[in-house]
């Protein structure tokens, strides 16, 4: 187990390198001297002097690998930059974004699970029943369905039927308002939920039916264990690992800021932020939360690989690798 | 050898064929695939009902009606013919986004996985760092290189699912490459680039047609997302992405604008996801009777 971890953390360190080298390459392939890249359309308004010595304090005349180490050596300093759009550090521009995705990835994980899985558990327990039908094709649908036409048509129900605008208003924090936040969150949780939960669902739904065929069940039924307990006891703890495994995955993307469903519902989070970034040219900040959010979800997936340890005791690291 | 394939091939497609079509889902999708192409082929031969640009200032959103089967737009363009043309565009962009990253993440896979030894772990770790980012994240930064606009729609997502292809097809590399027919060709004196295209592509198959499916259906759903976003397809040339975010805002007064990119989106995927369910469950004998 340790030596797994530590096989695993120093893996972990040529990915995040990586990682931040293709971040700082795509950065510079984009169109345009790195002046503009770093200022933005801003650049444009700079006289000759100025702009040669801005060259010099980013070090931009110096060779792309300095560039480059100097650069990682300010992100070692928590320094990612600067946002001129912001007007502030890069990183504390994403720490004041961060919140709003954290709290809707948390809302969006507590709905898909609770939903995929009691549907997932129904549906494989009562396999082929109605029940069974009608999560197959919730999940089909559910899976199909592209979850910004889903947010369009929730905002449309609500507007026309129930005359609420969920997207409109200024942002609630939750410390400041609960309810307004609560309010102006739960339909994008829902949303992202409902398209979560199909996937949850359905791996919850064939785990358990695999695990449903194995000998260690029949032994339980056949010691004459209520079916109630077997269930529990037996099928789902033993099925959970790959759901645990999708639920991690999820929690990762959730928390690189679900991008389209922010930009809709107008949350102030780390996928509008990007979105932003973009759209207005502010590179430094797409450089910076791109590279916050990618070694997020790195460390996630770790987290993941490391509690699969713990859930299963029968998956024997030292060996596997 | 030659001759022996040829037989086995012959033999093997029509029963390929008889259990898709008695697959439930394989059939679904099959069905909704060949329409979506049928419609994607109006597309290209410019069979719509009006030009799909083409403004009519005084049917601003109309209602759905004998002359506009789904209605108007806020330009007066007819949704149907933008409909057809977006199918065309969309169906495009997966098309050629999973060939390119199909052919690529295939050749690299397979040689990595046919190489081994350090080669093969530098390219997964390469790979590895690729799928580090979010789908969506990683097709935004491509985009913001590139700049937005069709083709370049097409090289992000490549660029997104090269990866996924890649681990697809490694994966049965490594199991097929210890197996005795491939020392036997060996022993024979194949050249290795022989055995890797004769021996070993061949019985990758597989997985690799499964991952086509599903990355196509992946593919129209990223699209979409790039243009719904104002990344990918560019107005005024449609694409369902395209005219889904132009119908926001404007939902109360023509809710048929959103209704229709929007099950054309769906439908799409579910398309592909049925075809691809259906067959896993006819190639993968592994899952066959699960």
């Amino acid at each position: 187990m340790f030596r797994y971890l530590t096989q695993r953390l120093i893996a972990f360190v040529p990915t995040v390198i990586g990682i931040s080298l293709l971040v700082f390459i795509a950065i510079r392939l984009v169109p345009g001297d790195a002046i503009t890249a770093t200022l933005g359309t801003e650049a444009g308004m700079l006289t000759e002097a100025q702009r040669e010595s801005l060259r010099e304090y980013f070090s931009l005349d110096r060779p792309a690998a300095e560039q480059y180490i100097v650069w990682v050596g300010g992100l070692l300093q928590g320094d990612f930059g600067f946002s001129t759009r912001h007007g502030a550090p890069v990183l504390e521009v994403i720490v004041q974004r961060l919140p709003v995705t954290i709290q809707l990835a948390v809302m969006t994980t507590i709905i898909s699970v609770t939903l995929g899985l009691t549907m997932g558990t129904l549906s494989a327990v009562y396999y082929n029943s109605a029940i069974d039908l009608f999560s197959r094709l919730f999940t089909l649908i559910g899976m199909a369905m592209p979850n910004f036409w889903l947010a369009t048509l929730i905002i449309f129900v609500l507007s026309v039927f129930f005359g609420i605008l969920p997207n409109s208003g200024d942002y609630a924090e939750l410390t400041e308002d609960p309810l307004r936040n609560l309010s102006q969150l739960i339909f994008p949780a829902l949303t992202l939920g409902v398209s979560f939960s199909a996937s949850v669902m359905r791996t919850t739904r064939s785990a358990i039916l695999e695990v449903l065929g194995q000998d260690y069940i029949r032994t339980a039924r056949g010691k004459g264990l209520h079916e109630r307990t077997v269930i529990t006891r037996h099928v789902v703890r033993n099925a959970l690992i790959p759901v645990v495994t999708l639920i991690g995955i999820e929690m990762g993307y959730l928390l690189g800021g679900a991008v389209i469903i922010e930009e809709i519902f107008a949350l102030p989070g780390l996928g509008r932020l990007v979105l932003n970034a973009i759209s207005q040219r502010d590179y430094a900040l797409v450089q910076g939360a791109t590279l916050f959010i990618a070694f997020n979800f790195v460390l996630i997936n770790l987290a993941v690989d490391v509690l699969y340890a713990f859930i299963d005791p029968r998956i024997s690291y030292a060996s596997k690798h | 050898m030659p001759a022996n394939t040829e037989l086995k091939h012959e033999s093997r497609l029509p029963e390929f064929w008889r259990r898709l079509l008695r697959n439930r889902s394989g059939v679904v999708g099959l069905v909704i695939i060949t329409f979506y192409l049928f419609v994607g082929l109006l597309g290209v031969l410019d069979l719509t009902p009006f030009p799909p640009l083409e403004n009519h200032a005084p049917d601003r959103l109309s209602g759905p009606s004998s002359r506009y089967i789904m209605g108007t737009d806020l330009f007066g363009r007819d949704v149907a013919s933008r409909i057809i043309e977006g199918t065309t565009n969309s169906l495009r962009v997966a098309i050629f986004s999973v060939a390119l990253s199909g052919i690529v993440g295939i050749a690299i896979g397979i040689t990595a996985g046919f190489l081994g030894g350090h080669i093969d772990n530098a390219i997964m770790r390469l790979m590895d760092i690729l799928f580090a980012f979010p789908v969506i994240l990683l097709a935004l930064l491509v985009v913001t290189v590139l700049g937005a606009g069709l083709n370049n729609t097409i090289i992000a997502i490549s660029i997104v699912y090269t990866p996924i292809f890649t681990r697809v097809a490694r994966g049965p590399v490594l199991f097929v490459k210890e197996m005795e027919f491939v020392l036997a060709a060996r022993a024979i004196g194949t050249p290795e680039w022989r055995i890797l295209l004769q021996h070993i592509l061949p019985n990758t198959t597989a997985p690799l047609i499964v991952q086509i499916s599903l990355g196509l259906s992946l593919a129209l759903l990223t699209e979409a997302g790039l243009s719904f976003l104002g990344l990918g397809t560019q107005p005024p040339q449609p694409s369902w992405g395209v005219m889904l975010s132009e119908s926001r805002g404007l939902a109360e007064m023509a809710p048929w604008l959103m209704i229709a990119p929007g099950a054309a989106i769906m439908l799409g995927v579910l398309g592909f996801n049925l075809l691809g369910d259906g067959l896993r469950d006819v190639l993968d004998p592994r899952l066959r009777h699960r």
